[in-house]
């Protein structure tokens, strides 16, 4: 089948525009992404210079593919990242726009490449278990109930993509913090350093100029993992509580 | 001609050695540690897990990665499991028993010493990613479950979902995300390692590319350690992630550090087959779904394209059952594999391409019921669905093998130091502890392992005598040369000015090398893969063409020096194949094959790690380190 292409190009020659691509021959059998490959080879045999996108996996788990398709973050399909999603979802004859992730704290690289080290930072400032390698007791001396490590893990499941971002009117970053407060703090290995945790992952995501959670949860629908806005509510309760604590010690 | 190499293997018993190792290593003082600079390249779980575990000891580290950020390393992507000798299950499992299973489905080509100490530390991983808050399965009262995997009879395989990996590299990513709060890791993300330094004889340094900006940047350190995945990309379509590849092995090589046994690939049997030529990879289906789901063909060359369900139990064939009772469906990778494809070319394929074997679960869903198979497989099932449109609940999945790992990798020693002084390899860059063919689940415990509890200890036998080297200056013509070598063959890439994508030149590498160099080999295909490899070099260094510039970001342009890296190894892997006059585990030379067609092996002539040394531009150097088995008795390999 033919599609049309409409790509958010920026650097080099291009200011940040959109260029038209048409008529590109696809089959439906295709990735997304391998019909950008495919697009890609074109441009070169033509001597110019491919759109620039990232990837790796391309199998929904590193976190590396981003793209804002016809204006949803990973495109139309719920619970699915860029690199799932396969042509035999559109149609002859169709316009697909793609844009980069855009958010002010995701800086564009080029084309549709942007820089998400800031989530790299939020970690830094606090998202993991103080334990040296060597520390550690034996796995099995703390047993921990199924349905806990369960939840745990469905919020340990975040692949780090930026879509939760790139949803918001407000360019926030609660969703991608909080399903790290969350993951950890349901945890009894997590425990101890909760409260320090939350507060310290909070002011970081506030100093790289994400934006304020109004609950619109745009981010929950279009996050490829759905990451539920639970961990927000979460998030939120461990933050109070936090500074509460904090507030009590002072005095 | 071959001289021998020495492997250090510590004396004494084979289960005191690495007891006693850590007991009378050279150790490095605190406040010396602090003194000396390390250099780790790659973040996946080999290189998080050391640089997180040298910053916790105090030493100056500095990791560099490729990627936007450590946490996208290839490790994510591990779906399975990672085996640990805890023997939770009381199933009959030990530490010894996990160096045996590990040797044996190595068919006999791993190093003893280093399998049992990798064996001896594995419970020690499981112990520290539980301690990091890594998610693993748990049972109804709260402990650890397991699963098992191929080539093994006990249940020793830890998971977390489908996404063990995923799950063990964000708690080795944390770890390394806290050491660089620290300040004792330095972390540079969107840096690729094009050379190493070497001063004196030590390596001393790299030379990095700035991806962003294009700059080339000095790095100097006592100590570089590559931790930067395997090749299996050589072959184009692999189920590795599209950015691995072998540059930073590869110039390492060339600046004599020797390539152990690179012929050593491991094919996986189940894998999504190939749909068209566009295909960019394939998709691994977990080897943990042979644990429930039977591989079959119709016995009828007829039935290949029927509906699998209206083909009667008496027409189809159990291969796997029928030709390995006592593992049925769970033997060893190689094995499965090259059993899938005797079934495809006696033409009894399935699909349209006839490259393909069902992989069924009708009978676990009978016997377990839907929801159990679901939890077990759901996020399996639905990564199928998604790429092939169909639904594994109702209709046998369709699986191949694809190329998932490679065994070979540069050569280290018993401290996995390579043949450079001062240059290490950790994880699946080395040449590794799995022999001719790797167990599943095994890689994650070798990564972690090298990371978390082998380097810390050895580096420290190379460190203790740099505590007075003092910091080591770039500023010297060492590192000017090679920043110029560097920065030539960026120029020389830019300037190509051809008219054939690197794309292309990648694409017919992979063919040539997964025609004449896969699953199957002989004498005559490689001498025609060498030739045609040869002529593929000349021809990209013609007629590819890079576009735009070298100083700005450039995806195609790392493609390019990638691919022109994986061209001269495609060589040297060749090389290997032919020269092995034998058959083990993933190498299976056609000539020789039992009558059953099983792997032959010869073990009066090949038992050796074969260690390879740059050539120039003559032929590579021949250097034999002997496999000598002192614990366990060399057999015929047999899965029956
Ligand atoms: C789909 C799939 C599933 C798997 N499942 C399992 C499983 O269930 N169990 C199991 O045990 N094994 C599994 N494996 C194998 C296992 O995942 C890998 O062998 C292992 O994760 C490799 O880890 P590593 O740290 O050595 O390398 P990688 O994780 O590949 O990391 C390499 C790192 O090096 C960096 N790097 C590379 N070159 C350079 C350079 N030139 N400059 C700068 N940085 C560089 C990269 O950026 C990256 O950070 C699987 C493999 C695949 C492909
Ligand atoms: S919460 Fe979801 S959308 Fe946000 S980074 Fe994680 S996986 Fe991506
Ligand atoms: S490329 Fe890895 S998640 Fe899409």
């Amino acid at each position: 089948m033919k599609l049309n292409l409409k790509i958010w190009r920026q650097g080099g020659k291009y200011k940040g525009e959109f260029v038209n691509y048409p008529n590109l021959e696809v089959n439906p059998d295709m990735s997304f992404l391998e019909m950008l490959d495919v697009l890609n080879e074109e441009l070169v045999s033509k001597r110019e210079e491919p759109v620039a996108f990232e990837h790796d996996c391309r199998e929904g788990i590193c976190g590396t593919c981003s793209l804002v398709i016809d204006g949803q973050a990973h495109g139309p399909m719920k619970g699915t990242t860029t690199c799932q999603v396969h042509m035999r979802h559109y149609h002859e004859g169709e316009t697909i726009v793609i844009e980069p992730f855009r958010a002010q704290s995701f800086p564009v690289i080029k084309d549709l490449v942007v820089d998400r080290s800031a989530f790299d930072r939020i970690i830094q400032s606090g998202g993991y278990v103080s334990v040296n390698t060597g520390q550690a007791q034996d796995a099995n001396a703390i047993p921990i109930e199924k349905e806990q490590a369960s939840h745990s893990f469905d919020a340990a499941a975040c692949i780090g993509c930026g879509a939760c971002v790139a949803a918001c009117p407000n360019s926030s970053a609660m969703l991608f913090t909080s399903a790290k407060v969350s993951h950890l703090a349901l945890l009894p290995q997590g425990l101890v350093e909760h409260q320090k945790r939350v507060l310290a992952m909070v002011a970081q995501m506030d100093k790289e100029g994400f934006g304020k959670c109004s609950n619109v949860t745009a981010c929950e629908a279009e996050c490829p993992k759905e990451i539920s806005v639970e961990n927000i509510a979460r998030m939120n309760r461990e933050y109070m509580g936090a500074v509460f604590a904090s507030d009590k010690k002072m005095v | 001609m071959a001289t021998a190499i020495d492997s250090k293997i510590p004396a004494g018993n084979i289960t005191e050695k690495w007891e006693s190792y850590k007991g009378h290593v050279p150790l490095v003082a605190p406040n010396n540690k602090r003194r000396i600079d390390v250099i780790i390249v790659g973040s996946g779980l080999a290189g998080a897990s050391a640089a997180a575990s040298l910053g916790e000891l105090g030493y100056n580290v500095k990791c560099f990665t490729f990627h936007d950020s450590p946490r996208r390393a290839h490790s994510i992507a591990a779906q399975g499991g990672i085996n640990a000798a805890k023997n939770y299950r009381n199933d009959g499992d030990s530490v010894y028993r996990l160096f045996y299973d590990t040797i044996k489905g190595g068919d006999f080509r791993a190093r003893e010493a280093n399998v049992h100490r990798l064996a001896e530390v594995s419970g020690d991983i499981i112990d520290q990613c539980v301690a990091q808050g890594v998610p693993f399965a748990r049972e109804y009262g709260g402990l650890l479950d397991n699963r098992s995997f191929g080539g093994t009879q006990v249940s020793r395989t830890f998971y977390a979902r489908g996404q063990t990996g995923q799950q063990l590299l964000i708690g080795a990513y944390q770890a390394l995300s806290r050491q660089v709060a620290l300040g004792t890791v330095k972390l540079y993300n969107r840096h690729e390692m094009l050379d190493t330094v070497v001063v004196d004889g030590k390596c001393r340094g790299i030379i990095v590319r700035n991806l962003l900006t294009g700059e080339l940047e000095r790095h100097a350190a006592h100590a570089v350690v590559l931790c930067t995945g395997g090749y299996g990309n050589v072959f184009y379509l692999s189920t590795n992630a599209m950015m691995c590849n072998t540059t930073a092995t590869w110039r390492a090589h060339r600046r004599g550090a020797f390539f152990g046994n690179p012929c050593y690939t491991q094919i996986h049997p189940t894998c999504i087959p190939v749909s068209g030529e566009y295909q960019s990879k394939l998709t691994l289906m977990s080897e943990s779904l042979r644990n429930d789901g039977r591989c079959w063909v119709p016995k009828k060359a007829e039935d290949r394209l029927k509906d699998p369900r209206q083909i009667p139990e008496e027409d189809r064939d159990y291969y796997l059952e029928r030709r390995y009772p006592a593992f049925g469906n769970l033997v060893p990778r190689d094995i499965a594999s090259r059993a899938a494809k005797v079934a495809c070319d006696e033409g009894l394929g399935v699909g349209k391409s006839g490259l393909a074997v069902y992989l069924d679960f009708a009978d676990a869903i009978k016997r377990k019921g839907k929801a159990a198979v679901e939890l077990a497989y759901g996020n399996l099932f639905d990564m199928y669905a998604k790429i092939t449109g169909e639904n594994p609940y109702e209709t046998p999945m369709r699986i191949y093998p694809a190329v998932h790992y490679t065994m070979g990798g540069l050569w280290v020693d018993y401290d996995l130091m390579t043949s450079v002084p001062g240059l290490y390899a950790c994880g699946e860059a080395n040449f590794s502890d799995h022999g001719a063919n790797r167990l599943g689940a095994s890689a994650l415990m070798q990564g972690l392992a090298d990371g978390y509890f082998v380097l810390p200890y050895t580096i420290g036998s190379y460190l203790s005598k740099e505590i007075r080297t003092g910091a080591i200056s770039t500023n010297t013509p060492e590192f000017e040369q090679v920043e110029k070598e560097v920065r030539e063959r960026i120029n020389q890439l830019m300037n190509l000015g051809g008219s054939q994508s690197v794309e292309s030149f990648h694409r017919r590498l992979g063919k040539i090398m997964w025609d004449k160099c896969g699953m199957a080999r002989n004498a005559e295909g490689l001498k025609q893969a060498i030739q045609e490899i040869q002529a593929l070099k000349a021809e990209f260094w013609k007629d590819a063409f890079v576009p735009g510039s070298a100083n700005d970001f450039n995806p195609e342009l790392e493609k390019a020096w990638r691919v022109a890296d994986f061209i001269e190894l495609g060589e040297l892997m060749c090389r290997d194949a032919l020269h092995r006059n034998e058959s083990c585990g993933g190498h299976f030379r056609e000539e020789y094959q039992t009558d059953k067609g099983e792997a032959e092996r010869d073990d009066v002539n090949f038992q050796y790690v074969a260690a390879w040394e740059w050539g120039g531009n003559g032929e590579p150097v021949l250097h034999k380190e002997p496999l000598v088995y002192e614990e366990i008795e060399v057999v015929q390999r047999s899965y029956e």
